[in-house]
């Protein structure tokens, strides 16, 4: 079933022409984009490395010492060699499970790249999760489920089941009249172990971001994000940015949230430690214990890999890993098509949320990381982004609606690096076209002008997007 | 196809950079290109690849009508020759190790390395562990009712990703079984694979049979396509500029020597200091991994097959820095007499504090191949070819 979901949205043809004319006369390159610093290419500042290679997401910040380089070799393999099943003669990788979503980090984030949902039914689902919560207290996780869905299990663990996902294809026109189509995710869950779903289960997808350049939003401090946060839309300018305030659970302090498709993490040691539980069901210091319901009676008494599974050492390793994985400079950034996607980028007005430039403050620790001029493409705050992408699944101050902004830097390496290009927070979109198509909330005026301008402009931006 | 496509994605995919810690515009405009000397290399390296290859296949069919004699004829005797098959199939196949991560027939997106050589094991998944008695595959024939060596390929890879069911470790598993002692290897005992003392004994023989034959077929398929004729991986190899074909050649010996053996095989067991934290724990037969990984460097750089040399990157770098290419061979020479000095058994050597003489020596085989690492990167940039290494 085909339906038009653009059609009253296409503005006139004329309106980025247009744009792009007061942007060439009003704002002189350096005033929006400092075209004139020769460094503008090194998206990670002095971090950045240079390789277009499948391992291009896989070095460490070019900047790191000897020391932090030896670490993150040792993170590098407790986050790529698949965990198993306790107990085992590798004592300190045993602790699989008992339920989990993945083996190893880089099952799901393959290259240190990003997931994506599976394309057939015949093909298994690992890139892509589900986290779950309670219709009749949002807060709460599913009370059979628990708050993530695990397909996978040990042997002699029922599994939870199987996540199926239907395709609805949606069609549209550019304003010049060229079609495009979009792919409209919903989801089931079959076989299920534990009995059905709660009705009106909360169920958020969620594909396994990109690994690079972490650390250095870690860095940022948390007054610049304010800074760029405006929660009642004061300036009028239809963009609020909220921050997603939520405990440090380590520090005990409130923090804002950076990491996740809805900033639900504070930090890389919460985030890291979240992931080895909730996906991968290995306790560490943060969570020693495992995340069984009270139904499910086999999980809570499989056989553990220690306690905790992760010694501390390693999950800081990981930590450290995930923090230094470098961003890679941007490519092609003096042709013509760059230059001008540049623009259009700033003429759509892309640059309200996915913000170019920010500065690294003081980072613990990691001098490497410390006062860079880095262009992540984010301004890591809250945006309602509509209603055709709300998974409508709050998420600590997040809305059901809402999303962080998503770093772009590395977006055009996806084809290399995790041979697709599917993106937003459930895969749905299959290219940067598409992505910008799913805009909508406070991003709607961005996109009607993105589906208003002319080819060669949408064809610049797309290009521009994908030199990053 | 596909393994084409691969290869054209490489070739692409270099950018001018030419060391570790990389930065824009390297390279060495001073020296001749590759191209005018290197074509006899790039030949050497195809030999140099099918024959070991081919030695290694040969020692895993000796391994497979071993474990084949235990699963028809138990006894001490066949027990033992099965173990002894094993030990003698894992120098050949580790030198072949050098010819990995540029997805070449080894390791490209349908390649069979995650079956051949997968680590660590999950070894409850396929057999019983002490605290688990009635564990693993072998002892559930309800649900695994058929342990054929398809079955087997299919289960490596439940969940979407490999399992780790098959390949060496999953046959040393089977033969020495959990390595709980602290001085000595696994001491799986013969009564495994006796019907009257095991009840799933005859399912465990046949599981065992059934990885023979994977990994036999296994290896079989990577070999021809390093046959130069016809379509093969060899023929396109062969095809490329000299520049890229050097330049993967590079990234296979560069990646074994840093990332791989540095790293993965020795740093990671050194700083955790966890007792199994080494490839081949059951068997106890680690250093022989680590010994073997580094002559098959010295084998690529010296296009050397057995005792004969032949054209190899030596030859190019001695051409335009004498001096670099006797850098680059003392430092394996240095990497080689380190990862040999290492004590053995490796799960002894890596423990204690850091003034033990097993971790002192397991510091300087370290550094010995971080200096062999960066000599490499030397090379690369005297032959003018890109090579990102980490």
């Amino acid at each position: 079933m085909f339906r038009s979901i653009w059609s009253k949205e296409a503005g006139p043809s004329s309106l980025v022409g247009s744009l792009l004319l007061a942007c060439a006369l009003g704002c002189a390159p350096e005033e929006t984009q400092p075209a004139s610093d020769p460094n503008r290419h090194l998206l990670g500042g002095a971090t950045t490395v240079f390789d277009t290679s499948q391992n291009a997401f896989g070095y460490a910040a070019r900047n790191a010492g000897a020391e932090h380089r030896d670490r993150f070799a040792v993170g590098n393999s407790f986050f790529k060699q698949n965990w198993v099943t306790a107990p085992a003669s590798t004592a300190g990788r045993d602790g699989l499970g008992p339920l989990f979503n993945a083996r190893s980090c880089s099952s799901c984030h393959l290259n240190d790249g990003r997931g994506r949902p599976p394309l057939d039914a015949d093909e298994p689902i690992i890139g892509l999760l589900f986290r779950l919560s309670s219709a009749t207290d949002t807060r709460a996780r599913e009370p059979h489920y628990g708050g993530q869905f695990q397909p996978y299990s040990i042997n002699g663990v029922p599994s939870e089941g199987v996540p199926r996902i239907a395709r609805t294809e949606l069609m549209g026109r550019f304003a010049d009249g060229i079609a495009f189509t979009l792919e409209r995710p919903s989801y089931t869950f079959e076989s299920l172990g534990y009995g059905p779903l709660e009705p009106g289960t909360l169920v958020s997808p969620r594909v396994a971001p990109q690994m690079i350049g972490l650390g250095l939003l870690e860095a940022v401090p948390e007054s610049t994000i304010l800074t760029l946060a405006d929660p009642d839309d004061d300036d009028q300018d239809g963009i609020s940015g909220r921050p997603n305030w939520l405990t440090n659970t380590v520090t005990g302090t409130r923090s804002i949230g950076r990491f996740g498709w809805k900033a639900n993490q504070p930090s890389l040691l919460e985030q890291t430690a979240g992931a080895f539980l909730g996906d991968m069901g290995i306790t560490s210091s943060l969570h020693p214990t495992e995340d069984c319901t009270s139904e499910q009676k086999m999980c809570a008494g499989a056989p553990t890999g220690g306690v905790p599974e992760i010694a501390e050492a390693q999950l800081n390793d990981v930590v450290l890993y995930s923090r230094l994985l470098a961003v890679p400079a941007q490519r092609d950034f003096e042709t013509l098509a760059v230059k001008e996607g540049a623009q259009v980028f700033l003429a759509l007005g892309c640059e309200n949320c996915h913000v170019q430039q920010l500065l690294t403050g003081e980072a613990m620790e990691f001098p490497e990381l410390a006062h860079q001029t880095i262009h992540p493409y984010s301004d890591l705050l809250l945006h309602d982004m509509g209603e055709g992408l709300a998974d409508n699944r709050p998420d600590a101050e997040a809305t059901g609606s809402e999303w962080r902004t998503p770093p772009l830097w590395g977006i055009g390496l996806l084809s290399t690096v995790s041979q697709h290009t599917r993106l937003l927070h459930d895969g749905r979109a299959r290219n940067v076209e598409g992505a910008i198509l799913w805009h909508a909330g406070e991003a709607l005026k961005s996109k009607e002008a993105f589906v208003a301008a002319s080819v060669a402009e949408r064809a610049a931006l797309v290009a521009f997007l994908e030199s990053l | 196809m596909t393994r084409y496509r691969a290869l054209l994605l490489f070739s692409l995919s270099f950018v001018p950079c030419g060391q570790l810690a990389c930065g824009e515009g390297a390279g060495n405009a001073g020296y001749a290109s590759v191209e005018t000397d290197g074509a006899p290399v790039v030949a050497r390296y195809g030999e140099l690849v099918l024959s070991s290859y081919s030695n290694a296949l040969e020692k895993a069919q000796s391994l497979a009508s071993a474990l084949d004699e235990l699963g028809t004829v138990p006894s001490t005797e066949s027990f033992s020759r099965a173990k002894a098959a094993w030990l003698a199939s894992r120098p050949d196949y580790l030198q072949t190790e050098a010819f990995r991560f540029y997805g070449g027939p080894i390791d490209d997106e349908d390649g069979p390395e995650g079956r051949i050589n997968a680590w660590p094991m999950d070894e409850v998944y396929m057999d019983y562990v002490e605290g688990n008695p009635m564990g693993g595959i072998i002892s559930n024939s309800t649900q695994y009712p058929d342990l054929a060596p398809d079955t087997l390929k299919a289960l490596n890879l439940i969940g979407g990703e490999e399992n780790i069911a098959t390949g060496y470790h999953a046959i040393e598993f089977l033969l020495w079984g959990q390595d709980s002692s602290p001085t000595g290897p696994g001491a799986r005992p013969l009564s495994d694979y006796l019907p009257a003392e095991s009840p799933s004994a005859a399912r465990r023989a046949t599981y065992l049979r059934s990885l023979g034959q994977v990994l036999t077929s296994d290896l079989a398929s990577v070999r021809d396509q390093w046959v130069d004729s016809g379509t093969t991986y060899r023929k396109a190899f062969a095809a490329l500029p000299v520049k890229t074909a050097i330049g993967l050649i590079l990234t296979g010996i560069g990646s074994l020597s840093g990332a791989e053996l540095t790293h993965e095989r020795l740093q990671v067991a050194y700083d955790t200091k966890s007792q199994e934290d080494e490839h081949s724990c059951f068997s106890d037969n680690t250093h022989v991994d680590h010994v073997n990984d580094e002559l098959g460097i010295v084998n690529v750089y010296l296009g050397r097959i057995g005792d004969d040399d032949g054209p190899g990157l030596d030859d190019l770098v001695a051409a335009r820095d004498p001096a670099l290419d006797r850098e680059m061979k003392e430092r394996m020479l240095a990497a080689q007499q380190a990862i040999g000095s290492i004590p053995k058994p490796f799960d002894q050597a890596l423990v204690g504090d850091d003034a033990a003489p097993g971790r002192i020596q397991i510091k300087a085989a370290i550094d010995a191949l971080k200096a062999q690492t960066e000599t490499l990167t030397k090379v690369a940039k005297i032959l003018n070819v890109p090579l990102n290494l980490e």
